[in-house]
């Protein structure tokens, strides 16, 4: 740096055209979608969004806290939790065959070919895998929009979205952790004649229970705060009672169940990480 | 008995008493649901839900209506990419401070700034600028880029208290400024780590954006929440296959870069 000063020529940036330079194409590109997002921050600002906001806002102290409201806080709590909990519940239950159906880890055509099943039976596995992608692939937000629109308001939609978009992802996952496992027992067992659900019972599931386990409860977590997310839609639990309350613009109430929101998911957090502990 | 005998049984019955736990708590969230699956799928109820299914299974493919997902889908991306974008803004602005540039106080009034960020969820944050900034993609990229904010500026902030300090030490003991010591020193070594977070983020909000309209917040959310509530199901069966080709695309071309740059 002395030696340009010295002799006299300004000091800069040798990089800086080429930065500048992409700067200019990143914005170009970007140029149109801010035509698209019609992005305008200067609505945030204006006098009756900021009123609007500053009313809500002031609303928030002191948290609602009413012993009518903290009935229905309480029981819309506990709803969100036993969505989670019921619609993880199905979810098991269609992701278990599901992965069965899935995996390459109890193909019999794969036995002689040290390890990669042949053409044709890989691909009576696709359907299996083909289902458990649009399940996973459609957000959980537009499954539960869709069962309330098919069975009503309510907590039901809420399972059986949960219960859709989870299945197509534990399934997915499961049917990797079985791949993953040392797959000598499962060959071994189905060399020897056993069928293919003992191969799995005794050649599989010992070695993958930890990590099923694991990533089964980590789900959970996120379950529970799908479940908080899908009430905006009208599937029931805390999540409805939040865009309830947003709409009356009531501010207290929107804190407390902020509030219990954050607390759910913090202890839903440490009840899975409880769990995985004692289990794996 | 041996002690490992003993701590053995001691686990398995630890083991019996969780699995007893959670079958409870399986059981008696579907009581307090009142959930009856039988009554759901069975009869009439099953019968109209089926039909109701079927009416999804003829996608509107007219070109009216293929020119209006496209613009949803653009509004989409674009509501992303800007939202994401100022998040990194917004978050790179916090995590100076909050990385502790600015002294013990700034450090604890930024993390807490970015916690109550992160700590409200997008939809909410949606719904909350659909009241002060109006229906439309605007409300739904600002959402994101307030959530994002706050997730990005701790990641920032992370990457900041991590990175060696020594290079800017050298710029500024050969005379640079703190704002020059910053851009020569620091940035160059979390620059690629601060894109990479951005980006990951940028594909989280692009599945989140195509959501958000569910509260009004524009793009092909609120396509499909209004030909739902139209009941025009030929219509949003063409919006989630829209939906789904753009996780597919997203998944597909992430796991590709990852694997060309690693991680």
């Amino acid at each position: 740096m002395n030696s340009t000063t010295t002799t006299g020529v300004a000091v800069r940036d040798p990089a800086a055209l080429p930065r500048l330079l992409l700067t200019l194409l990143a914005l170009a590109l970007l140029w149109p979608g801010l035509h698209f997002s019609e992005l305008n921050i200067g609505v945030l600002f204006d006098r009756d969004s900021t009123r609007a906001m500053a009313t809500l806002l002031a609303d928030f102290f002191p948290f609602a806290h009413d012993v009518e409201f903290l009935a229905l806080l309480w029981k819309s709590t506990l709803e969100t939790l036993a969505i989670a909990v019921a619609g993880m519940t199905l979810a098991l239950l269609l992701a278990a065959p599901a992965s069965l159906l899935a995996t390459r880890a109890l193909s019999l055509s794969a036995l002689p070919r040290d390890g990669r099943p042949s053409p044709l039976s890989q691909s009576l596995r696709w359907p299996a895998r083909a289902v458990l992608i649009v399940l996973r692939s459609v957000p959980e937000i537009v499954w539960a929009l869709l069962f309330v629109r098919a069975v009503g308001l309510g907590a039901s939609a809420g399972v059986l979205a949960i219960a859709v978009t989870y299945a197509g992802m534990l399934g997915k996952v499961y049917a990797e952790i079985f791949e993953s496992v040392d797959a000598q027992p499962a060959r071994a067992l189905l060399a020897g004649g056993s069928s293919r659900l003992a191969a799995f019972f005794y050649g599989v599931l010992p070695s993958a229970a930890g990590e099923l386990v694991s990533y089964t409860v980590y789900r959970w977590e996120c379950a529970v705060r799908a479940s908080v997310v899908m009430g905006f839609v009208g599937a029931g639990g805390l999540g409805q009672q939040m865009d309830l309350s947003l709409r009356m613009f009531a501010g207290d109430e929107v804190a407390s169940m902020l509030l219990v929101f954050l607390l759910l998911v913090l202890l839903a957090d440490q009840l899975s990480r409880f769990l995985r502990r004692v289990f794996v | 008995m041996s002690a490992g005998m003993r701590t053995g049984m001691r686990t398995r019955a630890l083991n019996l008493l969780l699995i007893f736990a959670l079958l409870g708590a399986v059981i008696a969230s579907f009581q307090f649901l009142a959930l009856n699956l039988t009554d759901l799928f069975s009869g009439d109820a099953g019968a109209s839900m089926l039909a109701y299914a079927r009416e999804f299974l003829r996608p509107d493919f007219s070109t009216t209506h293929l020119q209006a997902c496209l613009r949803g889908a653009a509004e989409t991306l674009a509501m992303s990419a800007i939202g994401t974008l100022l998040a990194a803004l917004l978050g790179l602005l916090l995590a100076l401070p909050a990385a502790g540039r600015f002294g013990a106080l700034g450090k604890i009034g930024a993390r807490f700034v970015l916690n109550a960020l992160r700590a409200i969820p997008e939809l909410v944050w949606a719904a909350l600028m659909v009241l002060a900034a109006g229906l439309g993609p605007n409300a739904g990229a600002l959402a994101l880029a307030f959530h994002t904010a706050g997730v990005l500026g701790r990641l920032f902030a992370e990457a900041l208290e991590n990175t060696p300090a020594t290079p800017a030490e050298a710029v500024h003991l050969a005379g640079g400024g703190r704002v020059t010591a910053f851009c020569y020193g620091t940035l160059p070594g979390v620059w690629p780590q601060l894109v990479a977070y951005a980006l990951y983020r940028w594909e989280n909000n692009i599945r989140m954006a195509s959501v958000l309209g569910f509260v009004g917040a524009g793009g092909l959310g609120q396509m499909l929440y209004i030909s739902l509530s139209l009941f025009q199901q030929a219509q949003a069966a063409t919006i989630i296959l829209v939906m789904l080709l753009i996780v597919l695309a997203v998944d597909a071309f992430s796991a590709r870069v990852r694997l060309r740059w690693g991680r």
